[in-house]
């Protein structure tokens, strides 16, 4: 026995609602992020994850408020991200509560913010996220590339060879979105995931596609993820956290229950 | 009763999840301050830290943090909750960002995990520790009450502590090695792991601090 593998909710949150549809049967309020953000904590999952994708700057100060309302009554680790782009933003976070922050793009615009703020906040809070897109190469090895806005802006970056340098540069852990497998239920891309985690020492989440708890093991068992994140099989009731964890217990997976 | 709780701020990283946490399990007043004239009046101290041990160690020192927690743990004598890098500044000396002298209130040392690091089956372990790992509890404390043995708490870290005194190892976690997850010595309590974020194990921990007599 040893170190759990964690399961891990996403909340999207726009303008301090969670913008994804959540089905809790008993919920009082569908968008509201802090009692979302409680129920999973009862449930028992081992950390959560609010990505705020809030477009415009007044919108940030509800964030804000909604992290330190989330931080005040949900006492399990809560990682923020979306639209982080300076020291002070990440500052801000984990001033309002946040345990971790995960950076996207502003990484990839400025690769030393990650070692100016694993320096100043220490590595175990700053995450860096990646979105890979499948591009194999011209004699068909797979290679997966950092892509920008939702998927749609290709950055030439190799996805490897990026997770790689993060982790030199002092992030604490990989959050890894597939674009191919986002939103299409289909299971994680475990090429790129099982690619990641054998490239770095840090622990990597694994995100994007999950569909059924056989992906959650998949992500695990045969991408090597030290953590699992999903949505919208949780929000929309069809499975609860202990489910999952049983289900990963069953076929050999260390869980905390 | 708690009384007043005095979580020591010495400027490193955010706080409240601590005090947040404290306040949700019932104490009466808590205070994060480096205030001399409040700690001193405080009935518990919190010892908390996160970051890197360097930094820690020079704003432990510059806002005499080191000063305050001595004369807590023995002129008060009152209970002293040390989370964390606030443990891992208790010990003499860790080896993080090139060798740095701590405290020496705990006689031992902060190792590095190594790198590679593998279990015992020779598969390799991520540096840092980060999750729920479980606590082996090593004797009765109260601090413990209501936790059973082999509990999972919430650990990141990426060097542990050894103590040299094996008789204060209040509970241990196996990641590769066995590092000493909480030391327990008079009215001093110190943990690896974060109670503030280990859902009810840990909330459960903090209320037995707010109760404890600092006896053990």
């Amino acid at each position: 026995m040893g170190l759990a593998k964690r399961i891990i909710p996403c909340l999207d949150v726009d303008n301090g609602r969670v913008v994804k549809g959540v089905n809790f049967v008993d919920i009082r309020d569908a968008g509201d992020p802090v009692e979302i953000a409680m129920r999973y904590n009862e449930q028992g999952a081992d950390e959560v994850c609010f990505l705020d994708i809030t477009a415009s700057s007044d919108g940030r100060e509800t964030t804000v408020h909604t992290v330190e309302q989330i931080a005040e009554h949900v006492f399990i680790p809560l990682t923020v991200g979306g639209g982080i782009r300076s020291v002070e933003d990440i500052r801000t976070m984990l001033n309002a509560g946040a345990d971790k922050v995960s950076i996207n793009t502003a990484a990839i615009h400025n690769p030393e913010l990650v070692r100016e703020s694993a320096l100043r906040f220490g590595s175990q809070c700053i995450v860096v996220a990646i979105d890979a897109k499948r591009v194999d190469d011209v004699d068909g090895q797979p290679r997966w590339e950092i892509f920008t806005h939702g998927g749609r802006k290709p950055t030439g970056i190799d996805a490897v060879g990026w997770a790689v340098r993060m982790a030199e540069l002092g992030a604490g852990e990989i959050l890894l979105t597939s674009m191919d497998r986002d939103g299409t239920r289909n299971g994680f891309e475990l090429g790129v995931t099982r690619a990641i985690t054998d490239a770095v020492e840090i622990p990597v989440i694994a995100s994007g596609g999950v569909g059924t708890l056989d992906h959650l093991v998949d992500g695990i068992a045969l991408g090597g993820a030290d953590a699992v994140l999903a949505a919208s099989i949780f929000h929309f009731g069809e499975f609860t956290v202990p489910q999952a964890k049983a289900y990963m217990a069953e076929r050999g997976i260390e869980v905390r229950r | 009763m708690s009384g007043m709780v005095a979580v020591i701020d010495y400027g490193m990283g955010n706080l409240h999840s601590v005090a947040s946490a404290l306040q949700y399990v019932g104490a009466d007043k808590v205070v994060v301050t480096h205030d001399a004239q409040l700690i001193r009046q405080a009935d518990r101290v919190v010892f908390p830290g996160v970051g890197a041990i360097r930094d820690c160690m020079s704003e432990i020192r510059r806002l005499k943090c080191d000063e305050l927690l001595a004369q807590a743990l023995t002129t008060q004598h009152v209970p002293v909750l040390a989370i964390c890098v606030g443990l891992q500044a208790l010990m003499d000396r860790s080896e993080e960002n090139g060798g740095v002298d701590c405290l020496g209130i705990i006689p031992g040392e902060v190792r590095f995990f190594g790198n590679p690091l593998t279990d015992a089956a020779g598969q390799r372990l991520k540096v840092p520790h980060m999750g729920w790992n479980e606590v082996r509890q090593h004797r009765a404390h109260p601090l413990w009450a209501g936790i059973p043995d082999m509990t999972r708490f919430y650990f990141v870290h990426s060097y542990y502590v050894h103590a040299v005194d094996r008789g204060l190892l209040a509970g241990s976690v196996e990641y590769g090695v066995s590092a000493d997850a909480a030391l327990a010595r008079d009215n001093l309590f110190a943990v690896q792991f974060h109670p503030e974020k280990s859902a009810d194990a840990g909330l459960t921990l903090l209320k037995n601090f707010l109760h404890w007599n600092g006896q053990c």
